[in-house]
């Protein structure tokens, strides 16, 4: 675990302990360490996308958790941040499905645009790059994800564009960027064309 | 081609709403609790009889799988698991169902439940998929509120509670015991098997897992009946399978067909076909990216069901179909899976976090043709040495890539080495 940042102490606040608890009542007597993940992802939300350790520390606390199991749950995860991270997490998805449909071009455009390369975060702390192993989007090839959400049918002019209303501040539509709607094949549509009442 | 009146999932792409409203016009819990009153056997019998194999990768029959479950009560918790950490590469329609027909899945939980003895469900869902989920609570939140789950579900008596679990980024969690192991809040290291899940799973309860698509598909089942379900496919390949068809085809896309259907029929209806024309095709993963690869020879004729994939010694595996041109780099293409695996693999047993690593870098190697001949066979031979050798299966899946490549492409990998060989002396 890195020992490069971290903060003397963190707290859940009003809402997210409520959330917390909304969470640890899904779980059995006596099993609430399997709200760890969850409550992780609360914290690491809270805290502007990572997760320090003494957020786990509190995560071990609340749930009666010795800490190193919250360590190991921590550190083996990939979605946990264990470094400051920029406003805007982008991940990039290179596996061989994505990789087929030129998910090299627009991590070039991407490390070009933000001026870093995977692991690190632009100069102005606004985002942080990583390159990821599927993201589970393989017919809407290449695809990043930015913070919770999915932009697909990417190629380096759309990937761009993204960067781009992200840099002025705005959100642009999630899901494909080249008109499809979902994972149809674009055009006409074959099949689910009747109207079907059951 | 499958008929509309035949797809289960008719609202894949999104097109209709997905709150219960909208489900509820397309059939979604129509006579719920009817099926319920029937009894745990005759839904075990139903699903058994209409042939559903599982539809996660391993392709183990539903109904058997259930009726392991213990028969009468133990004292204890009797849980459903659903695996809906979808990260197979190349498979992504668990994403289209929990998005679009998330209502699908929840009453699918329910009536699996009523049809194993099992009072809870958790859905584990990977976390990467953060409106998904949103949709899917939404579902269940609603089922909550008009009495459609929790105490006296539907009105039949039967009480069911169905929780969502959202996961944290490990492709390892897809395996059933590491995703037990990760649900009590734990690494995700898969635990040996036996003792087996309907024995000892969730918190040491009775558990059974199934995958998204497999409990899905189970109101229809029981709603239209096993003989319409088994007359659709082949024998023991029965009914409609939801493909993901990725890669060089001009138009990609998921689409639900019969089980069976020829491979290329499949791309070319629905995937407007191959770049450049299916003469252009080079090699197909049929299956996710566990699964060995196909040369066009096979490609021409292969049926895309669990039997058929098998007899060319690769799978149907999560029925995801990666389509490689002529102009792929097929050793860069397993070599980009090689890594895939070496970063997914827990580090849990020796053969696979060491030999992930190994077969990696040999691969790389491969790629630039910086290698010796004899080291294909002895990559060959760690293959086999992590298969089957590991307590779950990730190991196989890393391996088998690589024995696919060279099954049909080792002349190829062999090619690059040698053209290497004749420019570096020259070089040096």
């Amino acid at each position: 675990m890195t020992e490069t940042a971290q903060l003397d102490s963190f707290e859940f606040n009003k809402d997210t302990l409520m959330e917390a608890n909304k969470i640890i009542a899904r779980y059995p007597e006596g099993r609430q360490a399997s709200a760890v993940m969850p409550l992780l992802d609360l914290a690491q939300r809270q805290n502007g996308g990572w997760l320090p350790r003494a957020a786990m520390d509190h995560v071990a606390d609340i749930l009666g958790m010795p800490k190193i199991r919250v360590y190991e749950v921590a550190t083996f995860y990939t979605m946990y941040n264990l470094q400051p991270v920029g406003e805007h997490v982008v991940q990039v998805c290179t596996t061989t499905p994505c990789a087929l449909r030129g998910a090299e071009k627009v991590l070039d455009m991407i490390k070009t645009e933000l001026g870093v390369e995977p692991g690190g975060t632009s100069s102005d702390g606004k985002f942080t790059l990583l390159e990821v192993e599927c993201l589970g989007a393989c017919v809407n090839a290449p695809m990043i994800q930015i913070d919770d959400d999915y932009y697909e049918d990417l190629d380096e002019f759309s990937t761009k564009t993204v960067l781009d209303s992200f840099k002025k501040g705005e959100k642009p539509a999630p899901g494909p960027q080249n008109g499809r709607m979902g994972s149809e094949p674009k055009g006409r549509p074959k099949v689910l064309t009747e109207n079907i009442e059951r | 081609m499958l008929k509309d009146q035949d797809r289960i999932f008719t609202n894949l792409y999104g097109n209709q709403g997905w709150e219960l409203e909208a489900a509820k016009t397309r059939g979604d819990w129509d006579g719920t609790k009817d099926l319920i009153s029937k009894g745990r056997d005759w839904i075990c019998e139903e699903i058994k009889s209409s042939g559903l194999r599982g539809r996660g990768g391993a392709g183990f029959s539903t109904g058997l799988k259930w009726s392991f479950m213990p028969k009468e009560p133990t004292g204890r918790p009797h849980y459903l698991v659903v695996n809906a950490d979808e990260g197979e590469p190349g498979t992504c329609k668990d994403r289209d169902m929990m998005r679009n027909e998330p209502h699908k899945l929840v009453e699918g939980c329910l009536l699996a439940g009523a049809g194993m003895g099992a009072n809870v469900a958790y859905i584990y869902i990977r976390g990467e998929f953060y409106r998904e989920a949103e949709h899917l609570q939404a579902a269940i939140d609603q089922a909550y509120e008009s009495g459609l789950i929790g105490k006296n579900a539907c009105g039949s008596g039967f009480d069911f509670d169905v929780y969502l679990h959202r996961g944290a980024g490990a492709y390892i969690c897809g395996e059933e015991m590491a995703l037990i192991e990760s649900l009590e809040g734990k690494k995700g290291q898969p635990r040996l098997k036996p003792p087996f899940p309907a024995a000892m799973g969730l918190y040491g309860c009775p558990t059974t897992v199934n995958n998204v698509e497999t409990i899905a598909v189970v109101p229809t089942i029981l709603r239209r009946g096993a003989s319409w379900f088994s007359a659709l496919g082949r024998e023991n390949n029965t009914g409609t399978k939801v493909f993901c068809i990725s890669g060089h085809v001009n138009n990609p896309c998921n689409v639900e067909e019969e089980m069976s259907i020829p491979l290329r029929e499949l791309i070319e209806r629905h995937a407007g076909g191959v770049l450049g024309g299916w003469e252009n095709l080079k090699a197909i993963i049929p299956g996710g990216s566990s699964v060995p690869m196909l040369p066009k020879a096979i490609c021409d004729n292969v049926l895309m069901d669990y039997d058929s994939l098998r007899e060319q010694q690769s799978g149907l595996g999560t029925a995801a179909v990666i389509v490689m041109d002529k102009s792929t780099d097929l050793i860069a293409a397993i070599a980009r899976l090689s890594k895939f695996y070496k970063h997914e693999s827990c580090g849990q047993c020796t053969p696979c976090r060491e030999g992930t690593g190994w077969m990696w870098r040999v691969m790389e190697r491969l790629v630039t043709g910086d290698a010796e001949i004899n080291e294909i066979d002895s990559l060959l031979e760690v293959t086999k040495q992590i298969e089957g050798h590991t307590i779950c299966a990730l190991g196989d899946a890393a391996a088998w890539p690589i024995q696919g490549l060279m099954r049909h492409f080792r002349n190829e990998v062999e090619e690059r080495i040698l053209s290497k060989h004749k420019v570096t002396p020259a070089a040096a």
